[in-house]
């Protein structure tokens, strides 16, 4: 354990040369933010007084977006599978092969780091542009589903991290995983609610999204905090979320030890 | 034995040659890597139909948005990525490579050789992929069209197509000038980044941004309000006072001239990376 823990550490160190990098991304990040909001505004404006879109009023949609902004900023992976895809690509996991130390550990640890860093660094610009829409931030719906939003919130940060490193994993088969980084990425952006709460979609599409593994990044985790999942449907969701953990650990366990069959060390 | 260097052509015969060439080698570097360039032109695709589900989705919800329908809508998403493929495929690549000339030096040699350097590092590569794409928002845009039963006339195509070129113009221009910041800071790269994010904006009815900083900003400084609402609104007939377009206009060449200044001065700045 003490071996990761110096690896966090170094980590920590690494990642704070990146401060002013974080700061201006995730800086960055609220322009658009805002202007999805600004359409949000206008579409609710639209509309008759005190209408709602599939049940939330405007309040709680903006609530929505700042919840997915911070449970975003504390789960996202940042560069960690462009950096295993290269460690790959140039060699540089030869000198793990032949350390006691778990790659895999080890990318974990540096996951945990640079997520602290970086949610330092985000609160910044992000509890600015909270307090300016303070108005809009609501309390947990209840103690119960304050618990299980940091429950669910830690899960979502291992599926993350899970789902990053396989598809980074690829790097033992392709030349160039890219791509595959890219069109993953797109589906999440869609799936996981990051675009708009998956439940504003018509019925049936919600449920078979709910299936996959991508709203228990960001609305599954919100929609606790907002009491919108509750009773039955929250302890399933818990479930899933879980078995989606789970199941995820252990393929890419599997997809590790097949890429390292196959892993030649080109370059080093 | 020196031969005296040949005489040079003039510019009007040298540049379009010059642009030729470099298009020859773009190609020939695309096609090493066929399933590579296929797959991009998939995320990419991907992305665009990502936006317009959006779209789609938000309109399950209501009928308008300040005033644009659905079609009207879907019309506005396809010339944004209308025009942001257009600017990959001639300039993307192009101006995320500029940190990467000054990082290691290359651009010294781009400086010796007899050709403007802005042009060279503006047209290097050519991405063919975002042509596919850009094709595919035009087909979008055809579909909006057809849906909305209105057929543009040619004057209004032929504008719709020069403030295209205005807004590509602000693109091009306002992304070289924050790569021009790579002089400064070795690591421009992100800066690069996060003007793309912006690009974001530019697919929202400009109407629904409320009077305010947040509009004065996106309108005269970094004019992603402007840049694919106005051709938009063009082709639809539901643009209401000229100044829009001229404004477009105006601030596309502002935003050149300051660039072109922004890149002088930083050349009288730079005093080589290595050696």
């Amino acid at each position: 354990m003490g071996k990761y823990l110096q690896v966090f550490r170094i980590g920590i160190q690494n990642t704070l040369v990146y401060r002013v990098n974080f700061l201006f991304r995730a800086a960055i990040a609220l322009v658009p933010l805002t202007g999805t909001l600004y359409l949000w505004k206008s579409i609710y404006a639209g509309k008759a007084a005190g209408a709602d879109v599939a049940g939330y009023a405007l309040s709680q949609m903006i609530s929505y977006y700042l919840l997915t902004t911070l449970v975003d900023a504390f789960t996202a992976v940042a560069e960690d599978d462009w950096q295993i895809a290269a460690d790959i690509k140039d060699g540089h996991i030869s000198q793990f092969l032949i350390r006691p130390i778990n790659y895999l550990g080890y990318r974990f640890s540096l996951y945990l780091s640079g997520r602290s860093i970086y949610t330092v660094v985000a609160l910044v610009p992000v509890s600015l542009f909270v307090f300016f829409l303070r108005e809009h931030l609501v309390l947990p719906a209840s103690p119960l589903a304050g618990a299980a939003f940091v429950l669910s919130v830690l899960m979502a940060g291992l599926l993350q991290f899970l789902i990053a490193c396989t598809m980074a994993l690829l790097a033992f088969w392709v030349l160039d995983v890219s791509t595959f980084i890219f069109i993953q990425f797109a589906f999440e952006y869609i799936a996981s609610g990051h675009l708009f709460p998956i439940d504003i979609l018509p019925r049936w599409a919600a449920q078979l999204l709910m299936l996959t593994p991508y709203p228990y990044l960001l609305y599954f985790p919100v929609g606790v905090y907002l009491g919108r999942i509750e009773g039955p449907d929250l302890w399933r969701g818990l479930t899933i979320q879980t078995a989606w953990v789970i199941g995820g650990f252990f393929l890419l366990r599997w997809v590790w030890s097949r890429g390292i069959k196959r892993y030649s060390a080109v370059g080093g | 034995m020196n031969d005296p260097m040949p005489p040079l052509q003039p510019a009007w015969r040298r540049y379009p040659a010059l642009f030729a060439a470099l298009w020859r080698n773009s190609i020939t570097r695309e096609m090493q890597f066929k399933t590579n360039f296929l797959l991009w032109i998939l995320v990419e695709a991907l992305w665009f139909a990502l936006q317009l589900a959006f779209m789609s989705v938000v309109y399950g919800h209501t009928e308008s948005i300040a005033g644009w329908n659905r079609w009207q809508v879907i019309l506005l998403v396809g010339c944004s990525h209308f025009i942001q493929q257009v600017f990959t495929a001639f300039f993307l690549t192009n101006i995320s490579d500029i940190s990467e000339h000054i990082r290691t030096g290359r651009l010294d040699f781009m400086l010796l050789l007899p050709v403007n350097t802005r042009f060279l590092i503006s047209f290097r590569k050519v991405d063919l992929g975002a042509f596919v794409n850009a094709a595919s928002a035009v087909g979008v845009m055809v579909w909006a069209l057809r849906n909305l039963h209105h057929t543009p006339s040619p004057l209004e195509i032929a504008a719709f197509l020069g403030l295209c070129v205005a807004g590509l113009i602000i693109h091009y221009s306002l992304m070289f000038l924050l790569s021009s910041a790579a002089f400064w800071i070795v690591r421009a790269q992100g800066v690069v980044w996060g003007y793309y994010n912006l690009f974001n904006i530019a697919r929202i009815p400009e109407g629904a941004i409320p009077q305010g900083i947040y509009r004065r900003v996106f309108t005269f400084v970094l004019p992603m309000l402007l840049v694919s609402n106005v051709p938009a609104q063009t082709l639809l007939g539901t643009l209401h006072s000229p100044t829009h377009p001229f404004l477009l206009i105006g601030l596309s060449l502002a935003c050149f001239a300051v660039s072109e200044w922004v890149w002088r001065l930083s050349l009288r700045r730079y005093s080589s990376a290595s050696a």
